[in-house]
Protein backbone atom coordinates (compact mmCIF):
# COMPACT_ATOMS: atom_id res chain seq x y z
CA UNK A 1 0.00 0.00 0.00
CA UNK A 2 1.41 3.37 -0.76
CA UNK A 3 -1.02 5.30 2.07
CA UNK A 4 -0.81 2.79 4.69
CA UNK A 5 1.79 0.69 6.64
CA UNK A 6 0.04 -1.93 8.96
CA UNK A 7 2.07 -2.15 12.00
CA UNK A 8 -0.16 -4.97 13.68
CA UNK A 9 -3.39 -6.64 13.09
CA UNK A 10 -4.30 -8.88 16.02
CA UNK A 11 -7.76 -9.03 14.79
CA UNK A 12 -8.99 -8.95 18.95
CA UNK A 13 -12.79 -9.20 17.88
CA UNK A 14 -12.28 -12.05 16.49
CA UNK A 15 -9.96 -14.07 18.11
CA UNK A 16 -9.79 -12.21 21.67
CA UNK A 17 -12.91 -13.69 23.36
CA UNK A 18 -10.90 -15.89 26.30
CA UNK A 19 -12.15 -17.25 28.34
CA UNK A 20 -11.79 -14.85 31.69
CA UNK A 21 -9.67 -17.60 33.72
CA UNK A 22 -8.75 -15.27 36.06
CA UNK A 23 -4.65 -16.28 36.15
CA UNK A 24 -3.62 -12.94 34.72
CA UNK A 25 -2.32 -10.24 37.74
CA UNK A 26 -4.97 -7.88 39.01
CA UNK A 27 -4.25 -4.90 37.17
CA UNK A 28 -3.58 -2.23 40.87
CA UNK A 29 -0.72 -4.91 41.95
CA UNK A 30 1.75 -3.90 39.28
CA UNK A 31 2.67 0.19 39.74
CA UNK A 32 -0.27 2.22 39.66
CA UNK A 33 -2.84 1.74 42.33
CA UNK A 34 -4.31 4.57 40.67
CA UNK A 35 -4.78 3.56 37.60
CA UNK A 36 -6.60 0.98 35.88
CA UNK A 37 -4.13 -0.20 33.32
CA UNK A 38 -5.26 -3.27 32.08
CA UNK A 39 -4.17 -2.78 28.41
CA UNK A 40 -0.18 -3.38 28.93
CA UNK A 41 -1.09 -6.86 30.98
CA UNK A 42 -0.32 -9.77 28.88
CA UNK A 43 -2.47 -12.96 29.14
CA UNK A 44 -1.02 -16.05 31.15
CA UNK A 45 -2.68 -18.33 28.70
CA UNK A 46 -0.87 -17.05 25.84
CA UNK A 47 3.35 -16.86 25.06
CA UNK A 48 4.38 -13.37 26.01
CA UNK A 49 6.63 -11.60 23.29
CA UNK A 50 5.79 -9.11 25.92
CA UNK A 51 9.65 -9.10 27.16
CA UNK A 52 10.55 -7.23 23.84
CA UNK A 53 9.17 -4.27 25.28
CA UNK A 54 9.82 -4.98 29.08
CA UNK A 55 13.19 -6.31 29.45
CA UNK A 56 16.81 -5.33 27.95
CA UNK B 1 -11.19 4.04 14.76
CA UNK B 2 -9.68 6.49 16.04
CA UNK B 3 -6.27 8.58 14.32
CA UNK B 4 -3.84 10.78 15.95
CA UNK B 5 -0.26 12.01 15.97
CA UNK B 6 2.34 11.94 18.13
CA UNK B 7 5.56 13.61 17.83
CA UNK B 8 4.76 14.38 13.96
CA UNK B 9 4.06 11.25 12.63
CA UNK B 10 0.52 9.56 11.56
CA UNK B 11 -1.64 6.94 13.35
CA UNK B 12 -4.67 5.01 12.93
CA UNK B 13 -5.98 2.90 15.50
CA UNK B 14 -9.22 0.82 15.25
CA UNK B 15 -10.53 0.07 18.33
CA UNK B 16 -12.44 -3.52 18.00
CA UNK B 17 -9.43 -5.24 16.53
CA UNK B 18 -6.76 -3.61 18.07
CA UNK B 19 -5.15 -3.44 14.48
CA UNK B 20 -2.58 -0.13 14.16
CA UNK B 21 -1.20 1.39 11.13
CA UNK B 22 1.24 3.93 10.27
CA UNK B 23 -0.73 5.84 7.82
CA UNK B 24 0.34 9.63 5.85
CA UNK B 25 -0.83 12.96 5.90
CA UNK B 26 -3.29 12.18 3.44
CA UNK B 27 -4.64 9.69 4.78
CA UNK B 28 -4.63 11.47 8.07
CA UNK B 29 -6.32 14.44 6.54
CA UNK B 30 -9.46 12.51 4.96
CA UNK B 31 -10.14 11.23 8.21
CA UNK B 32 -10.17 14.81 9.68
CA UNK B 33 -12.28 15.64 6.34
CA UNK B 34 -10.04 17.95 4.82
CA UNK B 35 -9.38 17.50 1.35
CA UNK B 36 -8.23 20.66 -0.19
CA UNK B 37 -5.17 20.65 -2.02
CA UNK B 38 -5.58 17.03 -3.01
CA UNK B 39 -5.66 15.60 -6.48
CA UNK B 40 -8.46 13.21 -7.29
CA UNK B 41 -6.24 10.31 -7.95
CA UNK B 42 -4.33 10.56 -4.49
CA UNK B 43 -8.01 10.89 -2.72
CA UNK B 44 -9.21 8.08 -4.45
CA UNK B 45 -5.96 6.18 -3.81
CA UNK B 46 -6.22 6.96 -0.35
CA UNK B 47 -9.33 6.06 -0.05
CA UNK B 48 -9.43 2.45 -2.12
CA UNK B 49 -6.16 1.43 0.49
CA UNK B 50 -9.36 2.40 3.49
CA UNK B 51 -11.24 0.00 1.65
CA UNK B 52 -9.61 -2.42 1.21
CA UNK B 53 -8.24 -2.53 5.35
CA UNK B 54 -12.02 -2.57 5.87
CA UNK B 55 -12.67 -5.32 3.87
CA UNK B 56 -9.64 -7.36 5.73
CA UNK B 57 -11.58 -6.26 8.90
CA UNK B 58 -8.70 -3.96 10.21
CA UNK B 59 -10.80 -0.61 10.60
CA UNK B 60 -14.41 -0.11 11.29
CA UNK B 61 -14.56 -3.82 12.46
CA UNK B 62 -17.40 -4.90 14.85
CA UNK B 63 -17.45 -5.76 18.12
CA UNK B 64 -17.63 -8.71 18.99
CA UNK B 65 -20.18 -10.32 20.90
CA UNK B 66 -19.66 -11.11 24.54
CA UNK B 67 -22.55 -13.27 25.90
CA UNK B 68 -21.09 -14.09 29.68
CA UNK B 69 -20.46 -11.35 31.60
CA UNK B 70 -21.53 -12.82 35.03
CA UNK B 71 -19.13 -12.90 37.47
CA UNK B 72 -17.65 -15.26 40.38
CA UNK B 73 -17.91 -15.13 44.14
CA UNK B 74 -14.34 -16.00 44.11
CA UNK B 75 -11.32 -13.69 45.31
CA UNK B 76 -7.84 -14.16 43.85
CA UNK B 77 -6.01 -10.92 45.29
CA UNK B 78 -5.19 -9.29 48.23
CA UNK B 79 -4.08 -6.00 48.86
CA UNK B 80 -3.07 -6.65 53.00
CA UNK B 81 -2.20 -3.39 55.00
CA UNK B 82 -0.06 -4.69 57.06
CA UNK B 83 0.58 -1.65 58.67
CA UNK B 84 -1.91 2.06 58.80
CA UNK B 85 1.21 3.64 60.70
CA UNK B 86 3.87 5.31 57.93
CA UNK B 87 7.68 6.72 58.83
CA UNK B 88 6.70 9.82 56.24
CA UNK B 89 4.64 12.16 55.74
CA UNK B 90 3.73 12.41 52.18
CA UNK B 91 1.66 15.65 51.48
CA UNK B 92 -0.42 13.88 49.13
CA UNK B 93 -0.87 10.57 50.95
CA UNK B 94 -4.39 9.13 49.95
CA UNK B 95 -4.21 7.50 53.21
CA UNK B 96 -4.46 10.24 55.84
CA UNK B 97 -0.18 9.90 56.39
CA UNK B 98 -0.48 5.96 56.78
CA UNK B 99 -2.90 5.90 59.30
CA UNK B 100 -6.19 5.78 56.77
CA UNK B 101 -7.85 8.57 59.44
CA UNK B 102 -8.03 5.83 61.65
CA UNK B 103 -5.76 4.50 64.45
CA UNK B 104 -2.47 4.27 63.61
CA UNK B 105 -1.40 0.42 64.46
CA UNK B 106 0.31 -2.76 63.20
CA UNK B 107 -1.42 -5.99 61.58
CA UNK B 108 -1.22 -8.79 64.24
CA UNK B 109 0.03 -11.91 62.85
CA UNK B 110 -3.27 -13.98 63.73
CA UNK B 111 -5.14 -11.44 61.44
CA UNK B 112 -2.43 -12.05 58.36
CA UNK B 113 -2.90 -15.69 58.41
CA UNK B 114 -6.83 -15.20 58.70
CA UNK B 115 -6.13 -13.14 55.46
CA UNK B 116 -4.58 -16.05 53.81
CA UNK B 117 -6.82 -19.12 54.84
CA UNK B 118 -9.99 -16.26 53.33
CA UNK B 119 -7.92 -16.01 49.87
CA UNK B 120 -7.23 -19.48 49.58
CA UNK B 121 -10.89 -20.80 51.05
CA UNK B 122 -12.52 -17.81 48.16
CA UNK B 123 -10.20 -18.23 45.34
CA UNK B 124 -12.11 -21.99 44.52
CA UNK B 125 -10.39 -22.96 41.22
CA UNK B 126 -8.13 -20.26 40.82
CA UNK B 127 -4.63 -21.25 40.80
CA UNK B 128 -2.26 -18.01 41.09
CA UNK B 129 -3.24 -15.69 43.88
CA UNK B 130 -1.53 -12.97 44.68
CA UNK B 131 -0.82 -10.81 47.57
CA UNK B 132 0.62 -7.08 47.98
CA UNK B 133 2.38 -6.07 51.52
CA UNK B 134 1.16 -2.60 51.33
CA UNK B 135 0.51 0.02 54.57
CA UNK B 136 1.16 2.62 55.26
CA UNK B 137 4.61 1.33 55.20
CA UNK B 138 4.83 -2.74 55.85
CA UNK B 139 8.54 -2.60 56.54
CA UNK B 140 7.04 -1.02 59.61
CA UNK B 141 5.70 -4.97 60.18
CA UNK B 142 8.41 -6.94 59.37
CA UNK B 143 8.44 -9.50 61.50
CA UNK B 144 4.88 -10.57 60.37
CA UNK B 145 5.62 -9.77 56.67
CA UNK B 146 8.20 -12.65 57.45
CA UNK B 147 5.88 -14.68 59.53
CA UNK B 148 2.92 -14.19 56.97
CA UNK B 149 5.11 -15.47 54.02
CA UNK B 150 6.20 -18.71 55.60
CA UNK B 151 2.84 -19.10 56.34
CA UNK B 152 1.86 -18.61 52.41
CA UNK B 153 4.45 -21.41 51.46
CA UNK B 154 3.10 -23.92 54.37
CA UNK B 155 -0.31 -23.60 52.88
CA UNK B 156 0.45 -23.15 48.75
CA UNK B 157 1.69 -26.79 49.25
CA UNK B 158 -1.33 -27.79 51.16
CA UNK B 159 -4.00 -26.24 48.63
CA UNK B 160 -1.94 -26.83 45.24
CA UNK B 161 -2.10 -22.93 45.12
CA UNK B 162 0.86 -20.66 43.65
CA UNK B 163 1.09 -17.07 45.12
CA UNK B 164 2.30 -13.95 43.59
CA UNK B 165 3.91 -11.50 46.19
CA UNK B 166 4.46 -7.44 46.15
CA UNK B 167 5.46 -5.22 48.16
CA UNK B 168 5.00 -1.52 48.04
CA UNK B 169 7.89 0.45 50.19
CA UNK B 170 9.06 3.96 50.91
CA UNK B 171 12.36 2.32 51.56
CA UNK B 172 13.25 3.78 54.80
CA UNK B 173 13.63 0.74 56.41
CA UNK B 174 15.20 -1.11 53.50
CA UNK B 175 18.58 -2.22 54.90
CA UNK B 176 20.71 -4.77 53.21
CA UNK B 177 19.20 -7.61 54.98
CA UNK B 178 15.93 -6.67 54.35
CA UNK B 179 16.72 -5.87 50.31
CA UNK B 180 18.11 -9.80 50.00
CA UNK B 181 14.80 -11.01 52.08
CA UNK B 182 12.34 -8.96 49.36
CA UNK B 183 14.61 -9.80 46.26
CA UNK B 184 14.19 -13.96 47.26
CA UNK B 185 11.03 -13.52 48.48
CA UNK B 186 8.79 -11.22 46.65
CA UNK B 187 7.64 -11.29 42.61
CA UNK B 188 7.74 -7.62 42.32
CA UNK B 189 9.02 -5.13 44.46
CA UNK B 190 7.56 -1.24 43.97
CA UNK B 191 9.70 1.59 45.42
CA UNK B 192 8.61 5.26 46.23
CA UNK B 193 10.29 7.73 44.30
CA UNK B 194 9.00 10.84 43.11
CA UNK B 195 12.42 11.90 40.81
CA UNK B 196 14.73 15.17 41.37
CA UNK B 197 15.55 15.49 45.11
CA UNK B 198 14.10 18.64 45.33
CA UNK B 199 10.69 17.24 44.00
CA UNK B 200 10.79 14.13 46.02
CA UNK B 201 11.97 16.16 49.15
CA UNK B 202 9.31 18.54 48.92
CA UNK B 203 6.37 15.76 48.59
CA UNK B 204 7.67 13.43 50.87
CA UNK B 205 8.95 14.87 53.91
CA UNK B 206 10.26 12.81 57.22
CA UNK B 207 7.77 13.56 60.53
CA UNK B 208 9.75 16.00 61.40
CA UNK B 209 9.78 17.70 58.04
CA UNK B 210 12.59 17.33 56.21
CA UNK B 211 13.40 15.68 52.53
CA UNK B 212 13.81 12.11 52.53
CA UNK B 213 15.39 11.43 48.94
CA UNK B 214 19.37 11.06 50.76
CA UNK B 215 17.57 8.63 53.18
CA UNK B 216 15.96 6.24 50.79
CA UNK B 217 18.17 6.50 46.90
CA UNK B 218 20.81 4.24 48.18
CA UNK B 219 19.24 1.58 49.18
CA UNK B 220 16.78 1.62 46.27
CA UNK B 221 20.46 1.17 44.34
CA UNK B 222 21.41 -1.19 45.71
CA UNK B 223 18.12 -3.23 45.93
CA UNK B 224 18.42 -2.38 41.82
CA UNK B 225 22.03 -4.05 42.02
CA UNK B 226 20.82 -7.21 42.87
CA UNK B 227 17.42 -7.64 41.05
CA UNK B 228 19.08 -8.72 37.79
CA UNK B 229 16.25 -9.65 35.73
CA UNK B 230 13.14 -9.60 38.20
CA UNK B 231 10.64 -7.02 38.36
CA UNK B 232 10.58 -3.56 40.07
CA UNK B 233 9.41 -0.79 39.69
CA UNK B 234 10.47 2.81 40.85
CA UNK B 235 6.82 4.11 40.87
CA UNK B 236 6.44 8.00 41.22
CA UNK B 237 3.69 10.65 42.07
CA UNK B 238 3.87 13.85 40.15
CA UNK B 239 1.68 16.73 41.23
CA UNK B 240 0.91 20.46 40.21
CA UNK B 241 4.16 21.40 41.69
CA UNK B 242 6.20 19.12 39.01
CA UNK B 243 4.25 19.55 35.92
CA UNK B 244 7.71 18.56 33.97
CA UNK B 245 7.83 15.63 35.48
CA UNK B 246 9.48 14.04 32.39
CA UNK B 247 12.24 15.79 34.01
CA UNK B 248 11.85 13.20 37.35
CA UNK B 249 11.12 10.17 35.07
CA UNK B 250 14.76 11.19 33.18
CA UNK B 251 16.41 11.89 36.10
CA UNK B 252 15.62 8.60 37.98
CA UNK B 253 16.56 6.52 34.45
CA UNK B 254 19.89 8.36 34.94
CA UNK B 255 20.46 7.04 38.99
CA UNK B 256 20.32 3.55 36.98
CA UNK B 257 17.27 2.52 37.48
CA UNK B 258 15.09 0.96 34.37
CA UNK B 259 11.61 -0.14 35.23
CA UNK B 260 9.80 3.07 36.26
CA UNK B 261 6.14 4.79 36.60
CA UNK B 262 5.43 7.69 37.38
CA UNK B 263 1.17 8.65 38.02
CA UNK B 264 -0.64 11.90 38.13
CA UNK B 265 -1.63 13.12 41.96
CA UNK B 266 -5.15 12.40 42.62
CA UNK B 267 -6.35 14.90 44.57
CA UNK B 268 -9.41 17.09 45.04
CA UNK B 269 -9.28 20.64 43.11
CA UNK B 270 -8.82 22.25 46.39
CA UNK B 271 -5.58 20.88 47.43
CA UNK B 272 -2.96 23.20 46.15
CA UNK B 273 -0.93 19.78 44.83
CA UNK B 274 -4.05 18.90 42.75
CA UNK B 275 -4.01 18.33 39.15
CA UNK B 276 -6.50 20.69 37.33
CA UNK B 277 -7.74 20.93 33.98
CA UNK B 278 -5.72 24.18 33.88
CA UNK B 279 -2.74 21.98 33.54
CA UNK B 280 -3.48 19.36 30.84
CA UNK B 281 -2.32 21.15 28.20
CA UNK B 282 1.03 21.28 29.27
CA UNK B 283 0.83 17.55 30.66
CA UNK B 284 -0.34 16.39 27.43
CA UNK B 285 2.76 17.98 25.37
CA UNK B 286 5.13 16.62 28.84
CA UNK B 287 3.70 13.14 28.17
CA UNK B 288 4.85 14.00 24.39
CA UNK B 289 8.35 15.07 25.22
CA UNK B 290 9.26 12.62 27.46
CA UNK B 291 8.06 9.48 24.98
CA UNK B 292 10.55 11.52 22.41
CA UNK B 293 13.88 11.03 24.76
CA UNK B 294 11.94 7.71 25.83
CA UNK B 295 12.74 6.40 22.62
CA UNK B 296 16.37 7.63 22.03
CA UNK B 297 17.17 6.17 25.40
CA UNK B 298 15.96 2.78 24.64
CA UNK B 299 18.36 2.48 21.85
CA UNK B 300 21.21 1.66 24.25
CA UNK B 301 21.21 -0.62 26.82
CA UNK B 302 23.20 1.18 28.87
CA UNK B 303 20.33 4.16 29.13
CA UNK B 304 17.09 1.60 27.88
CA UNK B 305 14.35 1.86 30.93
CA UNK B 306 10.55 0.62 30.45
CA UNK B 307 8.17 3.74 31.36
CA UNK B 308 4.83 1.15 32.72
CA UNK B 309 2.52 3.96 30.84
CA UNK B 310 4.30 3.50 27.78
CA UNK B 311 4.03 -0.23 27.67
CA UNK B 312 1.01 -1.95 25.45
CA UNK B 313 0.50 -5.28 24.93
CA UNK B 314 -1.21 -5.34 21.27
CA UNK B 315 -0.73 -9.09 20.76
CA UNK B 316 -0.75 -11.21 23.33
CA UNK B 317 -3.34 -9.27 25.99
CA UNK B 318 -5.80 -9.80 28.08
CA UNK B 319 -9.32 -11.49 26.95
CA UNK B 320 -11.94 -9.74 26.79
CA UNK B 321 -13.49 -10.09 29.92
CA UNK B 322 -10.86 -8.83 31.69
CA UNK B 323 -10.86 -5.91 28.97
CA UNK B 324 -14.44 -5.12 30.33
CA UNK B 325 -14.12 -5.80 33.87
CA UNK B 326 -10.92 -3.97 34.63
CA UNK B 327 -8.98 -4.43 37.67
CA UNK B 328 -11.99 -6.36 39.79
CA UNK B 329 -11.88 -4.45 42.68
CA UNK B 330 -15.12 -5.39 45.24
CA UNK B 331 -15.07 -8.75 43.36
CA UNK B 332 -11.89 -10.61 42.44
CA UNK B 333 -9.82 -8.09 44.38
CA UNK B 334 -10.32 -7.07 47.78
CA UNK B 335 -7.79 -5.04 50.76
CA UNK B 336 -7.40 -6.19 54.26
CA UNK B 337 -6.69 -3.59 56.76
CA UNK B 338 -4.93 -3.92 60.18
CA UNK B 339 -8.15 -5.08 61.97
CA UNK B 340 -9.16 -7.89 59.64
CA UNK B 341 -12.17 -5.76 57.93
CA UNK B 342 -11.90 -6.39 54.45
CA UNK B 343 -12.86 -3.38 51.71
CA UNK B 344 -13.10 -3.33 48.39
CA UNK B 345 -9.84 -1.68 47.37
CA UNK B 346 -7.28 -0.21 49.56
CA UNK B 347 -8.22 3.73 48.76
CA UNK B 348 -11.69 2.29 50.63
CA UNK B 349 -10.17 1.38 53.63
CA UNK B 350 -11.72 2.81 56.06
CA UNK B 351 -14.80 3.98 54.96
CA UNK B 352 -17.81 2.50 56.61
CA UNK B 353 -20.64 2.41 53.49
CA UNK B 354 -17.75 0.15 52.11
CA UNK B 355 -17.00 -2.31 54.66
CA UNK B 356 -17.62 -5.95 53.10
CA UNK B 357 -16.79 -7.90 56.11
CA UNK B 358 -13.96 -9.23 58.30
CA UNK B 359 -11.82 -11.66 57.58
CA UNK B 360 -12.28 -13.63 60.96
CA UNK B 361 -16.13 -14.15 59.93
CA UNK B 362 -15.94 -14.57 56.80
CA UNK B 363 -19.30 -13.40 55.90
CA UNK B 364 -19.26 -10.78 52.96
CA UNK B 365 -21.70 -8.14 52.78
CA UNK B 366 -22.50 -8.56 48.93
CA UNK B 367 -24.52 -6.03 48.24
CA UNK B 368 -21.43 -3.60 48.52
CA UNK B 369 -19.20 -6.65 46.36
CA UNK B 370 -22.53 -5.74 43.53
CA UNK B 371 -21.52 -2.43 43.19
CA UNK B 372 -18.63 -3.32 41.84
CA UNK B 373 -19.53 -6.65 40.50
CA UNK B 374 -22.23 -5.16 38.14
CA UNK B 375 -20.09 -2.14 36.74
CA UNK B 376 -18.01 -2.73 34.00
CA UNK B 377 -17.27 -0.90 30.33
CA UNK B 378 -20.67 -1.69 29.23
CA UNK B 379 -22.23 0.40 32.32
CA UNK B 380 -19.97 3.29 31.95
CA UNK B 381 -21.94 5.88 29.35
CA UNK B 382 -18.98 7.31 28.54
CA UNK B 383 -16.83 4.74 28.08
CA UNK B 384 -19.50 3.17 25.20
CA UNK B 385 -17.67 5.27 21.88
CA UNK B 386 -14.13 5.69 23.93
CA UNK B 387 -11.32 4.74 21.69
CA UNK B 388 -9.37 3.55 24.75
CA UNK B 389 -11.50 1.79 26.38
CA UNK B 390 -10.04 -1.91 26.19
CA UNK B 391 -6.55 -0.84 27.63
CA UNK B 392 -8.30 0.95 30.90
CA UNK B 393 -11.22 -1.08 31.38
CA UNK B 394 -13.50 2.09 32.16
CA UNK B 395 -10.56 3.50 34.70
CA UNK B 396 -10.49 3.12 38.65
CA UNK B 397 -13.43 2.67 40.33
CA UNK B 398 -12.56 4.34 43.71
CA UNK B 399 -11.50 7.63 42.27
CA UNK B 400 -15.39 7.64 39.96
CA UNK B 401 -16.84 7.03 43.63
CA UNK B 402 -14.74 9.40 45.36
CA UNK B 403 -14.81 12.61 42.35
CA UNK B 404 -18.20 12.12 40.91
CA UNK B 405 -20.12 10.27 43.22
CA UNK B 406 -20.77 7.19 40.74
CA UNK B 407 -19.30 4.41 39.93
CA UNK B 408 -20.18 4.24 36.50
CA UNK B 409 -18.92 8.10 35.83
CA UNK B 410 -15.22 8.18 35.42
CA UNK B 411 -13.15 10.91 36.39
CA UNK B 412 -12.33 12.60 33.59
CA UNK B 413 -8.87 14.60 34.64
CA UNK B 414 -7.72 10.68 34.57
CA UNK B 415 -9.06 9.70 30.79
CA UNK B 416 -7.77 13.20 29.23
CA UNK B 417 -4.19 11.15 30.55
CA UNK B 418 -4.80 7.96 29.95
CA UNK B 419 -5.74 8.70 26.29
CA UNK B 420 -2.75 10.80 25.85
CA UNK B 421 0.10 7.80 27.07
CA UNK B 422 -2.04 5.39 25.29
CA UNK B 423 -1.26 7.22 22.39
CA UNK B 424 2.34 7.32 22.87
CA UNK B 425 2.37 3.69 24.40
CA UNK B 426 1.09 2.62 20.18
CA UNK B 427 3.33 5.57 18.88
CA UNK B 428 6.32 3.87 20.57
CA UNK B 429 4.85 0.17 19.68
CA UNK B 430 4.91 0.87 15.77
CA UNK B 431 8.81 2.97 16.25
CA UNK B 432 9.75 -0.27 17.72
CA UNK B 433 7.77 -3.15 16.22
CA UNK B 434 6.35 -1.76 12.81
CA UNK B 435 7.27 0.60 9.98
CA UNK B 436 6.31 3.99 9.56
CA UNK B 437 5.70 6.47 7.21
Amino acid sequence: MKHIKTVVSPKLNVVNSGSGCGECRSSCQSACKTSCTVGNQVCEQKIAIHNKQRKK
Amino acid sequence: MHWFTCCGEYFLYDVESGSLHSVDKIIYDILEGKTEGYTAEDLSDAKAEMDELKKLGLIDAPAPKVDNLILGDEVKSICLHLSHDCNLRCKYCFAGQGAYHGERMNMPIEVAKAAVDFLIEKSGNRHTLEIDFFGGEPLMNMQVMKDTVNYIEEQCKIHNKKFKLTTTTNGILLSKEISDYLNEKMDNVVMSVDGRKSVHDNARPTPNGKGSFDLIIDKFKYFRSIRGNKDYFIRGTFTHDNLDFSKDVLYINELGFDQISMEPVVLPESNPMAITEKDLPGLLAEYETLVSEYISRRKDKSSWFSFFHFLVELENGPCYKKRLVGCGAGGEYLAVTPDGNIYPCHQFAGEKDYLIGNVFDKKLNEDIRNIFKNSNLMTKSACKNCWARYHCSGGCNANAIHYNGDINKPYNLACALVKKRLECALYVYAKEFGEIY
